[in-house]
C-alpha cells in the first residue's frame, strides 16, 4: 500500500473459510481458518492470531489491516437484514417490485420473481415530484412525512431507504425527508438513493438504496465490534474495508455505504490476477478462479480488470440472470457460474450430462470425501480420470475414496448412458469444461471483447486441474498458475488501493453540452471522492480518473468513455463525440455516422497510486527436473489413459521445464499439463504453461 | 457400447452444447449492436443455426416466443428462392415479408450461409424488429399490408461480401429512421458472421466437415424426449375457446388440441374471420405462439430445434384471423398472437393432472405516444416525440401459485424505466403501480394489473396509438377462480377512450391506463386465510373485496401490528 506501511495483513471472510495473508518486509505468510458465521469477528481474530503467530509478530506490529467479507452478501441472500421501510414518490409504490415487468426464464411458467427486500406493507409514498431536469413539479408534502413517523415506530422499523423519482437530479426532497425523520427518530438509519446510487433508472437506484438500508444496522454493528476487538488486542494501525469495486475504504464510509462491501472476495481475486498480469507483462488476461462451488471469470486488459456499475445479488435461481436483486454500485465485472469441484453431475431426459449449478458443498462434499455424499461431482470425475492423487489431496490431510467416486459416477452418469466409469467421468469433465468455456465466450462478447491472444491466469483450488482443457476450447495458448493460489483473494487485497468512485447522472446531449453545468457537477463528485479517500490515504499521492457514460441518442445501454481530468470547454463537444465514437468502434466494430451522442451519467474515481509489481526477470537457468513418479491420467482429446509424469511443485526450481502430459502436485491443488502443453517455472515460482502448435 | 461409439456420443453432447452457446453468442452480438429499442431493451430478436436442408439445429433463447419456429419456416422459404448451390461465401439474404418472415413488416429476417473451407456447411438466420418501416407506423389502423410500410421480398442484402447498395438506398428512402434501420441490417450481418465464425472454429476443433451427423443426433434425442413427454399425457382431443376484444368487434379463438402418440396437433377451425384492421395473424406466427404454449406445459426444458418442434403441429383455416392471407393488415398481430397460449392452456388443463394456469392479461399493452406536428386537429403542438414502451398486466394464477403481477407472459420483453422515458420525451408519468383488486380472486390469486397516468410535460396535446386488449373480455378464472379485472383506457378527468386506434389527449389532460389482471385459480373461499390477510395488509386486495370475494372479514386492528 504505502511505503510507510511495513506490515500489512489482509483477511477475507468466505462462505467456508476465512483466509488471511500477511506481508512482512521480507516474506509473506498465510493461514486459513473456518468461518464463524454467528460471530464473524471471532474468525477474523482467530485467523489474525494464527497468521501473526506464524510470522512471529503481534497485532501491535501490524500497520494496516484490509478486510473483505461476504457478510453483506450473505445477509441479502439469507434475508437476515433489518426491518426496513421505503419512502417513495406517490404513484410509485411498486417500482422496486415491478422492475422490468419481465420473466427471467422464458419457459418456466411456475417461476417466482425475486421478492424485494422491503415488502409492500412497509413501502410508503409521499406526495412530491421532481422532473427529469430536476425541477420541482410538485412540492414535498411535509405533513405526509411527519405522519409517517408514528407508523415507522409502530412497525418497529430500524432502517429506512428514501428513494424518490429523479432524485439524482435534485436530492432536496430526499434530504428534507431524512431531516424530518431524524428530528423525531434520531436513532433511525436512513439511506438516501441520491447518495447511495445517484443514477438514472428507478428500479436499480431504489433497489440499491433498499439493500443499503437493509444491511446497514447489521454491518455497522459488526464493524464496530471488529474494530473494538482489534483495538483491545493491541492493534493500533488502520482498518480498511475491501469494496466490490476493487478499492478499499475507511470504516466511516463503509458504515454509510455498506452495500459497497458485497462481493469483495472475488474482487480480491481479480486484483491478484491483475498484478500477475503486470508482473508477467501480459496485456490481455482471462482470470479464471474456480473453487468448490463456482467459477469466476474476469477480463483484464492492460493490468486493469473490467469494471461495471451494475451487479445482481442473491439470485434466487442460481446464476440465472434477472433472478436476483439489481445493485448499481461500482464493481469489478465478472461472470460467476455454478461450476466448481463440488458441482453435481446428472443426466437429463435428453440423455445429456448436466453439471451444476447445485453443489455438494463442504458437507457432505463430493462422494470421494467419504462423508456420505452420493452424488457424482467434478472432483469425483477428476479423481477417476487420474488427475488427482487420492493420497496427496489437501496436503494429504483428507485421503480420498476412489471407490466411492466410481460408484457415484456409475450411478449418476455411467449407468443411464451405458458408459464405463472412466468415460462417464470424461463426459462430466468435458461438460463442465465446455460450460466454463461457453460462459467465458458469452461474457467476452457481451463486453465487446475477444478471447484470442489472451493468457489464462488460473487460481482457486479447482482451476489448475481444468485450465489446459478450457484453454484448448478457447484457443488460448498461454496459462499462468501463480503460487499460493489457495488464499488468492486475501493476497490480492494486500495490494488494493484506497479508492472511491462517485457516479451521478446528469443528462447532456453532446451537441448542446453546457460546460459550466458539467464542470460544477464533476467538481461536486470530486470533492465527495477526495473527502472519502484522503482520510485514509496517509498522505500518499492520489490519482484521479473521470468517465462519461454515453450512448447514441435513444439507445438502451451506455458505454464508458474516459475523460481527461480537467474542466470541459465548449470546444470539447466535438472531442467528446469523437472519444465516444472511438470507444464505440472498439466495442462494436463500427460507428453510426452523423448520429449524435448523449451522456447519461458521469463518474469520478480517486485512489492512491499503488506501487506496480516489478516485472519478473527471465530465468537464466533451464533445467529438466526428474519426476517423483508417474500416474495414468485421461487424455480428453483421445479418450485414452496415458502415462503422465508427476512432479511436486515445491521441489521445482526456477527455470525447470516440464513436457506434458504431466501433473504438478501441491497441497491445495494439482496443475494438469495436457499432452499438447509444456510448463516452465518462472523466477518467482509461477508455472507458465504453453500450448505446443 | 464400443469405446469409439461412447466417445462419439460424448463429443456429440459437447458439440450440441457448443452450438447452443454459438447461437447465444450470435444473439448477444445482435443485442449489443442493434438500434431498435425493442431488440436491445426487450429482446425482440431471434438467432439460430440450420443445416443445409433448412432444419433448425439450435436457437437462442430470447425475449420473444413469436419467433420460436417461425424463423425455421422462413429459412425454408429462403432456400426455395435461393438454393444452397447458388450461394457463395459472404452472401446474406433478407426479407421482411410478413408471410415469409415472422408475421409483420417490422421484422427483418436475414439468412447467411456458412462456408467451411470451400463448402457450404450450414445456415445462420437472425431476426430483428426495426424501429420503423414507413407506412402508417406501428399500429392497428392499416386496412391492408400495403399501408403498413415497405415490403422487401427475399433478396440479397450482400453478395460475396458486397452490400446491396440499391436495396439499402430503397430502405433508407422509405423509413423514418434511416440511419438506425440501416444500422440494424448491418447488425444482422455481423451477428450471422459471428455465428459462422464460431461454427467453423468448432468444426475445426472437433475435426468434422459436416454438421449432418450432429444434426441427426440432436433431432433424434430431442424428438424422442418430446414424444416421451407427450406420451405421458392422456390421448384425446381437448377443446377451448377464448374471446378477446378485437379491433371493432370481438374475436373468438377456437382451438382443438389433439394428443396422440405422434405428437400434439392444434387446429383453430371455428376461429373468427380476418379483421379489417392490423390485428390479423399470418399462419407462421400462429404456429409460433401455439407451439410456445404447448412447450411451456409439456416440455419446457427441451431446447428448440427441428426435432423437438416437429411433434407439435398447428393448422388454421385460411381466411381466419389466425391464418390471414395477403394482403391483410398484420402490423400488430401480437395482440391476438399473445392470447394463443391461453387457448392452449385451456385445452391442456383438461389433460394435465394438476391443471394449467388461468388466463392472463396476455397481450402486452404497448402505448405508442406521439407529440408534435400533426398529432391533433388543433395547430398547437409541443416538441415532436415518439415513444414506444411495453407494459404488462397480471398473469393467470397457477394451480399451486398466485399469478405474477405486472409481468409479461407469453411475451418475454422488458419495459423501459419511467426515468428514461421522461428523459427522452416531454412526458410526465404520474403514476405506475399495482392496481388494487385487479387480480382475479381464487384459491390462487391472479396477478395484478397496474395503473399508469401520463401527461404532457409541456401542457401540449399528444396522441396515443392504442392497441390494448382485454377491456371488454377479461382474463377468465379457472376451476372456480374468478376473472381478472378488465382493462380500461380513460382520461383522469373521467372520459373513457377506445382500446384500439389513434386518439388525442388534449393539453392539460392525463391519460390513464388500467391494465388487466390475471384470472384466479380455484374457489377463492378456499384461499389460505393468512394469504388473504397478507394481501389486504399489502394493499393488493381491499378489505371490501376480501369480504365480498373471499368471504374473509379482516379486522383492521389485526393489520396494524406486524408479525
Amino acid at each position: 500500500m504505502s511505503p510507510k506501511h511495513t506490515i500489512r495483513l489482509a483477511v477475507d471472510i468466505g462462505g467456508t473459510f476465512t483466509d488471511v495473508a500477511l506481508d512482512a518486509p521480507r516474506r509473506r505468510v498465510s493461514a486459513k481458518v473456518l468461518t464463524t458465521p454467528k460471530a464473524p469477528e471471532r474468525g477474523v481474530m482467530e485467523s489474525v492470531a494464527a497468521v501473526t503467530a506464524k510470522a512471529e509478530c503481534t497485532l501491535r506490529d501490524i500497520d494496516l489491516i484490509i478486510h473483505g467479507t461476504t457478510l453483506a452478501t450473505n445477509s441479502l441472500i439469507e434475508r437476515k437484514g433489518a426491518v426496513t421501510a421505503l419512502i417513495t414518490t406517490e404513484g410509485f409504490r411498486d417500482s422496486v417490485e415491478i422492475g422490468y415487468e419481465n420473466r427471467f426464464d422464458q419457459y418456466d411458467i411456475y417461476l417466482e420473481k425475486p421478492q424485494p427486500l422491503v415488502p409492500r406493507r412497509r413501502r410508503y409514498t409521499v406526495p412530491e415530484r421532481v422532473s427529469a431536469h430536476g425541477e420541482v413539479l410538485r412540492k414535498l408534502d411535509e405533513d405526509a412525512v411527519h405522519a409517517l413517523v408514528p407508523v415507522l415506530e409502530q412497525e418497529l422499523v430500524d432502517s429506512v431507504a428514501v428513494g424518490l423519482l429523479h432524485s439524482y437530479a435534485n436530492p432536496a426532497h430526499e434530504q428534507r425527508i431524512r431531516d424530518i425523520l431524524l428530528e423525531h427518530l434520531p436513532k433511525l438509519q436512513v439511506s438516501l438513493s441520491s447518495e447511495v446510487s445517484p443514477e438514472l433508472r428507478e428500479y436499480e437506484r431504489l433497489s440499491t438504496a433498499c439493500a443499503n438500508a437493509y444491511v446497514q444496522p447489521m454491518m455497522a454493528g459488526y464493524l464496530d465490534r471488529l474494530d473494538r476487538a482489534l483495538r483491545e488486542s493491541g492493534f493500533a494501525g488502520q482498518l480498511l474495508l475491501m469494496t466490490s469495486g476493487g478499492g478499499v475504504i475507511g470504516i466511516e464510509a463503509a458504515r454509510r455505504f455498506p452495500i459497497r462491501l458485497v462481493e469483495s472476495g472475488p474482487a480480491g481475486g481479480a486484483i491478484l490476477a491483475s498484478r500477475i498480469a503486470v508482473e508477467c507483462g501480459l496485456d490481455r488476461v482471462l482470470s479464471f478462479d474456480m473453487g468448490g462451488t463456482t467459477a469466476k471469470i474476469c477480463l483484464i486488459d492492460d493490468g486493469q480488470p473490467q469494471s461495471s456499475r451494475s451487479f445482481e445479488v442473491a439470485r434466487a435461481y442460481r446464476f440465472l440472470k434477472g433472478s436476483g436483486l439489481p445493485l448499481r454500485i461500482p464493481v469489478i465485472e465478472m461472470v460467476e457460474i455454478g461450476a466448481g469441484g463440488g458441482s453435481i453431475a446428472r443426466v437429463d431426459p435428453l440423455q445429456r450430462v448436466l453439471v451444476g449449478p447445485d453443489s455438494a458443498g463442504a458437507v457432505p462434499g463430493p462422494a470421494c470425501y467419504g462423508q456420505g455424499g452420493e452424488a457424482a461431482t467434478v472432483t469425483d470425475a477428476d479423481l477417476a480420470l487420474g488427475r488427482i492423487d487420492p493420497q496427496a489431496f489437501a496436503g494429504g490431510s483428507l485421503a480420498l475414496d476412489a471407490k466411492a467416486a466410481d460408484v457415484a459416477i456409475d450411478a449418476s452418469v455411467g449407468k443411464p448412458l451405458a458408459l464405463n466409469t472412466q468415460l462417464a467421468a470424461l463426459a462430466i469433465g468435458e461438460m463442465v469444461d465446455e460450460n466454463m468455456a461457453s460462459a467465458a465466450r458469452v461474457h467476452a462478447v457481451e463486453r465487446g471483447k475477444s478471447l484470442d491472444e489472451r493468457t489464462l491466469v488460473a487460481f482457486g483450488g479447482a482451476a489448475p486441474l481444468h485450465a489446459t482443457r478450457i484453454a484448448d476450447k478457447l484457443g488460448i495458448k498461454l496459462i499462468v498458475v501463480p503460487t499460493g493460489a489457495g488464499v488468492g483473494s486475501a493476497v490480492g487485497m494486500l495490494a488494493a488501493a484506497v479508492a472511491y468512485e462517485v457516479a451521478r447522472s446528469l443528462y447532456q446531449r453532446v451537441r448542446d453540452l453546457d460546460p459550466a453545468i458539467v464542470n460544477a457537477h464533476i467538481e461536486a463528485m470530486r470533492q465527495e471522492a477526495y473527502a472519502v479517500v484522503e482520510k485514509n490515504a496517509g498522505g500518499m499521492p492520489l490519482a484521479e480518473s473521470r468517465t462519461a457514460y454515453m450512448r447514441y441518442i435513444g439507445q438502451g445501454h451506455e458505454i464508458a468513455v474516459s475523460l481527461e481530468p480537467r474542466a470541459l470547454e465548449l470546444g470539447d463537444r466535438r472531442g467528446l463525440q469523437e472519444a465516444f465514437e472511438r470507444e464505440y468502434r472498439v466495442q462494436f466494430g463500427r460507428i453510426i455516422p452523423d448520429l449524435e451522442a448523449e451522456v447519461l451519467s458521469w463518474a469520478v474515481n480517486v485512489g492512491t497510486q499503488v506501487e506496480q509489481p516489478k516485472p519478473v526477470a527471465p530465468t537464466s537457468t533451464n533445467t529438466t527436473p526428474a519426476p517423483s513418479g508417474t500416474r495414468r491420467a485421461m487424455d480428453p482429446e483421445s479418450g485414452d489413459f496415458i502415462e503422465a509424469c508427476v512432479f511436486r511443485r515445491e521441489r521445482l526450481e526456477a527455470g525447470a521445464r516440464i513436457q506434458g502430459p504431466a501433473l504438478v502436485v501441491e497441497d491445495e491443488t494439482t496443475t494438469v499439463v495436457g499432452r499438447n502443453w509444456n510448463a516452465r517455472v518462472n523466477a518467482v515460482g509461477y508455472l507458465i504453461l504453453q500450448r505446443l502448435e | 457400447m464400443s469405446r469409439d461409439t461412447a466417445l462419439a456420443r460424448i463429443r456429440a453432447q459437447v458439440m450440441w452444447n457448443r452450438l447452443i452457446a454459438v447461437v447465444e453468442e450470435q444473439a448477444q452480438t445482435l443485442v449489443r449492436t442493434a438500434f431498435s429499442a425493442s431488440v436491445r431493451e426487450a429482446g425482440d430478436l431471434s438467432a439460430g443455426v440450420f443445416d443445409l436442408e433448412g432444419r433448425m439445429l439450435a436457437q437462442a433463447v430470447t425475449g420473444t416466443p413469436g419467433h420460436v419456429n417461425s424463423m425455421a419456416a422462413a429459412v425454408g422459404h429462403f432456400l426455395a428462392r435461393y438454393p444452397v448451390a447458388q450461394m457463395r461465401a459472404g452472401d446474406h439474404y433478407l426479407t421482411n415479408d410478413p408471410w415469409l418472415g415472422t408475421g409483420h413488416l417490422h421484422d427483418f429476417t436475414l439468412v447467411s450461409p456458412t462456408f467451411h473451407g470451400e463448402r457450404p456447411v450450414a445456415l445462420f438466420a437472425s431476426t430483428v424488429h426495426v424501429v420503423d418501416i414507413g407506412g402508417r407506423g406501428f399500429g392497428p389502423d392499416g386496412r391492408q399490408v400495403y399501408e403498413e410500410g415497405l415490403c422487401v421480398p427475399i433478396m440479397p442484402l450482400a453478395r460475396g461480401g458486397q452490400a446491396n447498395a440499391d436495396l439499402l438506398a430503397i430502405v433508407r428512402a422509405n423509413v423514418r429512421e434511416p440511419v438506425q434501420v440501416e444500422g440494424d441490417l448491418f447488425s444482422l450481418m455481423a451477428c450471422n458472421d459471428k455465428g459462422s465464425e464460431r461454427l467453423c472454429e468448432m468444426m475445426k476443433e472437433f475435426r468434422i466437415d459436416s454438421v449432418e451427423a450432429l444434426a441427426d443426433h440432436i433431432f433424434a434425442h430431442s424428438s424422442a424426449a418430446t414424444l416421451d413427454e407427450i406420451g405421458k399425457l392422456p390421448f384425446g382431443t381437448y377443446c377451448n375457446s377464448v374471446i378477446v376484444d378485437g379491433y371493432d368487434h370481438p374475436v373468438e379463438l377456437v382451438g382443438a388440441l389433439t394428443i396422440s402418440k405422434d405428437g400434439i396437433h392444434v387446429d383453430y377451425t371455428g376461429t373468427s374471420p380476418v379483421s379489417s384492421f392490423g390485428i390479423n395473424v399470418p399462419m407462421l406466427y400462429t404456429t409460433a405462439y401455439t407451439a410456445f404454449g404447448v412447450k411451456c406445459l409439456v416440455a419446457p426444458a427441451i431446447p428448440n430445434n427441428a426435432g423437438s418442434l416437429a411433434p407439435i403441429t398447428v393448422s388454421a383455416p385460411e381466411g381466419s384471423i389466425l391464418n390471414a392471407p395477403r394482403p391483410c393488415a398484420v402490423a400488430i398481430r401480437h395482440v391476438i398472437g399473445h392470447v394463443l397460449p391461453d387457448v392452449v392452456f385451456g385445452c391442456l388443463h383438461q389433460a394435465l393432472p394438476n391443471g394449467a394456469p388461468a388466463e392472463g392479461a396476455s397481450a402486452l399493452w404497448v402505448p405508442q405516444l406521439r407529440g408534435g406536428h400533426g398529432v391533433s386537429d388543433t395547430a398547437a403542438g409541443g416538441t415532436p416525440f415518439n415513444v414506444l414502451s411495453f407494459h404488462a398486466g397480471g398473469t393467470g394464477a397457477r394451480p399451486n401459485k398466485d399469478g405474477l403481477s405486472a409481468t409479461a407472459f407469453p411475451s418475454g420483453v422488458k419495459s423501459v424505466p419511467v426515468e428514461i422515458v421522461e428523459s427522452i420525451a416531454p412526458v410526465v408519468i404520474w403514476r405506475k403501480e399495482y392496481r388494487t383488486d385487479s387480480g382475479g380472486p381464487g384459491r390462487m390469486r391472479g396477478g395484478l394489473g397496474q395503473v399508469m397516468e401520463i401527461e404532457s410535460a409541456e401542457n401540449a396535446p399528444f396522441s396515443v396509438y392504442a392497441m390494448f386488449e382485454r377491456i371488454q373480455h377479461p382474463a377468465r378464472g379457472r376451476s372456480g377462480g374468478h376473472d381478472g379485472a378488465p382493462g380500461r383506457v380513460s382520461l383522469v378527468s373521467g372520459q373513457t377512450l377506445r382500446g384500439k386506434g389513434q386518439q388525442t389527449i388534449p393539453a392539460g389532460e392525463r391519460l390513464r391506463l388500467e391494465l388487466p389482471g390475471g384470472g384466479g385459480f380455484g374457489d377463492p373461499r378456499e384461499r389460505d386465510l393468512d394469504a388473504v390477510r397478507d394481501d389486504v395488509r399489502d394493499g393488493l386486495v381491499s378489505k371490501e373485496a376480501a369480504a365480498a370475494s373471499y368471504g374473509v372479514i379482516v379486522d383492521p386492528h389485526q393489520l396494524d401490528t406486524s408479525p
